[in-house]
């Protein structure tokens, strides 16, 4: 896997998104580069999550683009999705398997390496439980074994829906330095968070801001234009 | 090719290991066998006349009791969003988790079928055609059973939806695999529900993927 040396620019331009009949934000938009960060704030409701289905290219953006390297993503899709890791808010942890089948079989369907399986789960501090089954986890075990999986196939962009909710300080630091490791590889992390991760060098994009376009062109008088 | 087997292998296990999946859709069977003979008299004669009719209604159940877990546990912990992230396309994904729920389904069905063909008191000619028609028409219940199952995630009561949604798309099978045993014992002409049984089968491989991928897609947006 040479995936991480990747330089193309994931650009985001006009982005706008609907879900139903309520436009969440528009006229988003973005560049990062290799190495880079951003890091999505804004209140619950403003659309972080959904910014992150949209750059994941599980949801289809209402209007505007994503795209890598000047190619549209939907032009080379499935090239896109082998460039990403999306780590969103569920585990995709079945409770009858085994913590290192678990990690073991994700990696897999992104043709990981599988000497890559048990150093992965070390970093995230998850060692001595890999034939645990993951009904034994915890919900901050649980989502280790998730962010392992960015650890176990590389791919040059992370994106993570607040990765640090339901983990402890050990945790968090585990997961710092592996987004620190990972950009100084090349590699590029969008993050929504609540919290102020401490990250160089990163932009801060406040979903509140297109949130509130969005309001203003769904009613303009309401907003008082 | 590693990533198909892969989830083949953790579809398998996750059916045997979770709860018994795999005994609950055989242990439905069994018992929806052996409630007809409670249920409409013991006389072998007609027993004999319509075991092999039974049988079949009964794997339709068992087919439609066992959907839901094809997709409904990616769907809810969010596996699904990394099945259609992966590098195996979904249609692809599909079709290797409706072959896992054959092995699982299907295959043991059509083995202990013979089983409840004695039971019924069928002759040894018609309990072959009925292992052999459910071989080659089960294929068919889990592949058309995938639509239902993309179809309903994220309904309210997704189980009883899809088996609204499959049980008339199951008809065709019902009618050539109860056909091909009453045919073989009646003039010994089963060859032309069978062939018609693989046939369904058949068209169903490359279509229901198609056409649940489709669906699952748009469960997702």
């Amino acid at each position: 896997m040479t995936a991480a040396v990747d330089d193309g620019e994931l650009v985001a331009a006009a982005l706008a998104c609907r879900r139903g009949e309520r436009l969440v934000f528009c006229r988003l938009g973005f560049v990062l580069g290799a190495g880079g960060g951003l890091l999505l704030t804004g209140a619950n409701g403003s659309g972080k999550s959904s910014l992150l289905r949209v750059l994941a290219s599980l949801l289809a953006p209402a209007a505007g683009a994503v795209s890598w390297g000047g190619v549209p993503v939907d032009r080379d899709l499935a090239g896109y999705r082998a460039r990403l890791h999306y780590v969103g808010h569920r585990d995709a942890t079945k409770p009858a398997m085994r913590v290192r089948e678990t990690l073991a079989f994700w990696s897999e369907m992104r043709r990981g390496d599988a000497a890559r399986i048990d150093p992965a789960l070390a970093t995230m501090g998850l060692d001595g439980l890999g034939d645990w089954p993951c009904r034994w986890l915890s919900a901050g075990q649980r989502h280790r074994l998730a962010l392992a999986r960015l650890l176990a196939a590389p791919a040059p962009l992370w994106l993570l829906d607040e990765p640090t909710a339901a983990l402890d300080a050990d945790g968090e630091q585990r997961l710092l330095s592996a987004i620190r490791g990972h950009r100084a590889a090349g590699g590029r992390v969008v993050i929504a968070t609540h919290q102020n991760l401490p990250l160089d060098g990163v932009d801060t994009l406040s979903l509140d801001d297109f949130a509130a376009l969005a309001r203003a062109e769904a009613d303009p008088f309401a907003a008082g234009f | 090719m590693r990533a198909y087997l892969g989830l083949f292998r953790r579809e398998v296990l996750l059916a045997i290991r979770q709860g018994g999946e795999l005994g609950l859709a055989l242990g439905f069977f069994v018992l929806a066998v052996v409630l007809f003979p409670l249920g409409v008299g013991p006389e072998a004669e007609m027993l004999r006349r319509i075991g092999a009719g039974i049988v079949w209604v009964a794997a339709l159940l068992a087919a439609v009791v066992s959907l839901d877990r094809l997709f409904a546990a990616d769907y809810a912990d969010g596996g699904l969003d990394l099945l259609v992230l992966s590098a195996v396309p979904l249609e692809g994904a599909v079709l290797v988790k409706c072959a896992a729920h054959w092995v699982t389904t299907g295959l043991p069905l059509a083995l202990v079928s013979p089983l409840l063909g004695l039971l019924l008191d069928l002759d040894p000619a018609a309990i072959a055609l009925l292992a052999a028609g459910l071989v080659i028409g089960t294929p068919a219940l889990s592949l058309l059973g995938a639509i239902a199952a993309a179809l309903t995630l994220g309904a309210r009561r997704p189980g009883v939806l899809s088996s609204l949604i499959v049980l008339p798309l199951y008809l065709p099978v019902l009618i050539f695999g109860a056909g091909a045993v009453e045919a073989g014992t009646m003039s010994g002409g089963a060859r032309a529900h069978l062939l018609l049984l693989g046939a369904l089968s058949l068209a169903a491989l490359p279509l229901a993927p198609l056409a649940a991928a489709a669906a699952l897609r748009q469960a997702l947006d």
